[in-house]
């Protein structure tokens, strides 16, 4: 037996008196913990920057004729709404989380090729610049500066570069630095969430990244094969929208499975169902490489109906399918244990249903006799999508708080942002839906009108960002004041059963002092006695 | 608190590079994947017209001006299977430690690496289109130049690999293995362009 003490290699971490030092050492820093606190510090502000921007498109859009924005800016608003809800938010949390746990999570002292994921995040970020500044400066998709439109298509595909070289990072950990004994079957729910979807990401983002080398070329050189500055939302679509955002989706979801054992004190005797779920929900993947909507046309006669139902069913049914495999084995486990009220549980349970509840969003937008095709309803899906994933990235934060910060957000401060941040995502993605059954067009933000209560779908909508926006804050409030006067956190403060837990809060720079060998996949359950476990 | 776990014996990770290139290489794969989509997309948009006879239809895709230099296309394709073929001879040079031939089968690789992107600028210079000229001409250079930016690449690589094999680094045929399977991906891509691009235009 070994005992697992690495307390005193934590001061290798410890924080350098000398403030530029200390900013130094994160920039430069190859640990992964430091890399994926990075990538969702920052995917937070960029979940905050768009939170306002869907507000204020929300007041936009709450009458005809409102003209809050100069005729310019507001497609350009959109565009850029777009693109941080999904490669400026969605895909940098999810993968930031994977890349701060997954490496403890299956016993590794680091992740693969720290370095690539350093430059994962790094041109990630100034991919991200380059497209806000390019959008600021009306370059982004349709825009009239014909040089920042360039460099907005540069910034597209270094960004998608750099999220890819996380990707590669990430599943690289889980399929070559497990603990010894951890065979595949072994690895933790959360693991093989990260492991799914960042090769499911490695293999979907490359496409978008050679459409872009279409759009780039014609639109540098005045061709218009490809229709110009306007032809490049059009072909660039697929990579911002569902199913491509299913994919990270999956990352968020298996936080759920990998929490809800520990809240229920229990093991997960659904453990096989739940990492097929978190696997389903990846066929989003096939949505995202074929770049097109799978859509369910009735029209015709039956065999007709059948052709489009199977390719429907495949590209949208599976992750609906996923989903709600990963909840009820979830609901399961917490029923068949003793639970504890636990914010972080709360979080990951009501996301996932946010989540589910954009799956459901698009499957109903692709059936051809609704005519719910290219209205509001595939934005509110999107923000369901991805705000529902932002809940649960912050479940798993505060889950695992004890690791990356050394400290626990105290359930009484963290379980009012719950409600929150449930009534934002659902006032910011559902009046949408009831928008787009009201023929109000997508990514409009003036010149259309209905009857109907448009102003106040609108408002709605825009009062939900703000609440979103306000809860997001308030969480990394709440982090940040933990961290500053706090208790330490112990080392196992949630009765865990993985790896993590099994060394200290906040975990040492390089994870273990000594490895492992596991033999089930709750390693640390099983180290426990059985007095510690029933406690 | 700490918890006691069966200990167990340090070991390295499990042959990473192959694992990250394997990840990497099916990236590059969709990509190439993805751009022939959008080609396939185009042509079977162009339209459809009568010959002069009257016996075909004539889909007006590549325009009539421009001749494909199959030639130097064709040797392209051969160029990477040759490529692939030095590739291979590296590794099975690695496995029975032979760093001399490792070494010069790596060298090799990079050298018919620059003889396929010499082989490109020959089709490109030969067919004279201007990337401005019309969407056949636009797709082209994009799908081309995105084949040549992968192989300079798998150069890169290639050299990376021979400097580690003269460097002393026997020991790492990973790294080989994976260089090899970078070129399989790689040929595997071009040929799927070749046939698409080249052949049926």
């Amino acid at each position: 037996m070994t005992t697992i003490d690495t307390h005193a290699g934590a001061s290798a971490g410890a924080a350098h008196p000398n403030p530029v030092a200390r900013m130094a050492a994160w920039i430069i820093s190859s640990d992964h913990k430091k890399i994926g606190r990075l990538l969702i510090g920052e995917s937070m502000v960029a979940a905050v920057a768009a939170a306002v921007i869907g507000a204020l498109l929300g007041i936009e859009r709450m009458s005809s004729g409102y003209g809050i924005f100069h005729g310019d800016a507001a497609p350009q608003l959109v565009a850029l709404f777009r693109y941080l809800l999904a490669l400026g938010v969605l895909a940098p949390l999810t993968l930031g989380l994977a890349l701060a746990v997954v490496p403890m999570q299956v016993g590794s002292r680091a992740v693969s090729f720290p370095r690539l994921a350093q430059f994962g995040f790094w041109a990630w970020d100034l991919g991200s610049v380059v497209v806000i500044v390019s959008i600021i400066g009306n370059g982004g998709p349709g825009g009239g500066n014909t040089d920042l439109v360039d460099m907005y298509l540069l910034g597209v595909g270094v960004a998608v570069l750099g999220l890819c070289a996380v990707a590669v990072s990430v599943a690289t950990t889980v399929l070559t630095s497990r603990a010894p004994g951890m065979t595949t079957d072994l690895v933790p729910v959360f693991s093989w969430g990260g492991l799914v979807g960042s090769v499911a990401a490695a293999l979907s983002l490359p496409v978008l990244v050679g459409t872009i080398a279409y759009l780039y070329i014609d639109h540098t050189y005045a061709a218009t094969a490809f229709g110009g500055n306007k032809g490049i939302d059009e072909w660039t679509r697929f990579a911002f929208t569902q199913p491509a955002t299913f994919v990270f989706a999956a990352i968020a979801v298996a936080v759920l499975a990998e929490i809800a054992p520990v809240v229920a004190g229990t093991r997960q005797p659904l453990r096989g169902p739940a990492l097929a779920g978190v696997g389903l929900v990846t066929t989003g993947l096939l949505g995202a490489v074929t770049q097109s909507h799978h859509v369910l046309d009735t029209d015709g006669g039956f065999a007709d109906t059948v052709k489009s139902a199977i390719p429907y069913l495949l590209f949208n049914g599976l992750p609906v399918l996923g989903v709600l495999v990963v909840l009820g084995a979830s609901l399961f486990v917490v029923k068949s244990g003793k639970p504890k009220v636990s914010t972080s549980f709360a979080f990951a349970l009501l996301g996932t249903l946010m989540v589910l509840l954009g799956m459901l969003g698009t499957m109903l937008q692709n059936i051809k006799a609704t005519g719910l095709t290219g209205t509001a309803i595939e934005e509110g899906a999107t923000t369901f999508v991805v705000y529902g994933a932002v809940m649960v990235v912050i479940g798993g934060l505060l889950h695992w708080s004890p690791k990356l910060w050394g400290v626990v957000v105290a359930d009484k401060k963290a379980l009012p942002l719950v409600g929150l941040a449930l009534l934002g995502t659902v006032l910011a993605s559902l009046p949408n839906y009831i928008a787009g059954f009201a023929d109000q067009p997508l990514d409009a933000a003036d010149g259309f009108g209905y009857s109907g209560p448009m102003g106040l779908w609108n408002a709605l909508v825009a009062v939900g960002h703000v609440m979103v926006a306000l809860s997001v804050i308030a969480v990394a409030l709440a982090i940040l004041a933990s961290v500053r006067s706090g208790a330490p956190a112990p080392d196992d403060p949630w009765n865990g059963h993985t790896l993590e837990w099994a060394i200290p809060s906040p975990a040492p720079h390089n994870n273990f002092a000594s490895l492992a060998t596991v033999g089930s996949a709750e390693p640390v359950l099983d180290a426990k006695p059985k007095s510690e476990v029933s406690a | 608190m700490t918890i006691a776990l069966p200990s167990a014996t340090a070991r390295p990770p499990r042959r990473q590079v192959l694992v990250a290139t394997s990840i990497a290489s099916a990236g590059m794969a969709m990509m190439i994947a993805g751009m022939l989509g959008v080609w396939m997309k185009f042509r079977a948009a162009a339209p459809v017209r009568d010959s002069s006879d009257g016996l075909y239809k004539i889909k007006d895709w590549l325009p009539a001006d421009i001749k494909i230099p199959e030639v130097a296309s064709n040797t392209m394709l051969i160029t990477f299977f040759v490529a692939c073929f030095l590739a291979q001879w590296a590794v099975y040079s690695a496995h029975r430690d032979d760093s001399r031939h490792r070494s010069m089968a790596l060298l090799l690789t990079s050298v018919i690496g620059v003889a396929i992107v010499n082989a490109q600028v020959a089709v490109w210079s030969q067919m004279e289109i201007g990337v401005r000229d019309g969407a056949y001409q636009t797709m082209f250079y994009a799908i081309t130049g995105t084949v040549v930016v992968l192989v300079a690449a798998g150069i890169a690589f290639s050299v990376a690999a021979f400097f580690r094999s003269v460097g002393g680094r026997g020991d790492d045929t990973q790294v080989v293995t994976a260089h090899a399977l970078y070129w399989y991906v790689l040929t595997a891509a071009f040929t799927a362009v070749w046939f698409l691009v080249y052949v049926q235009k």
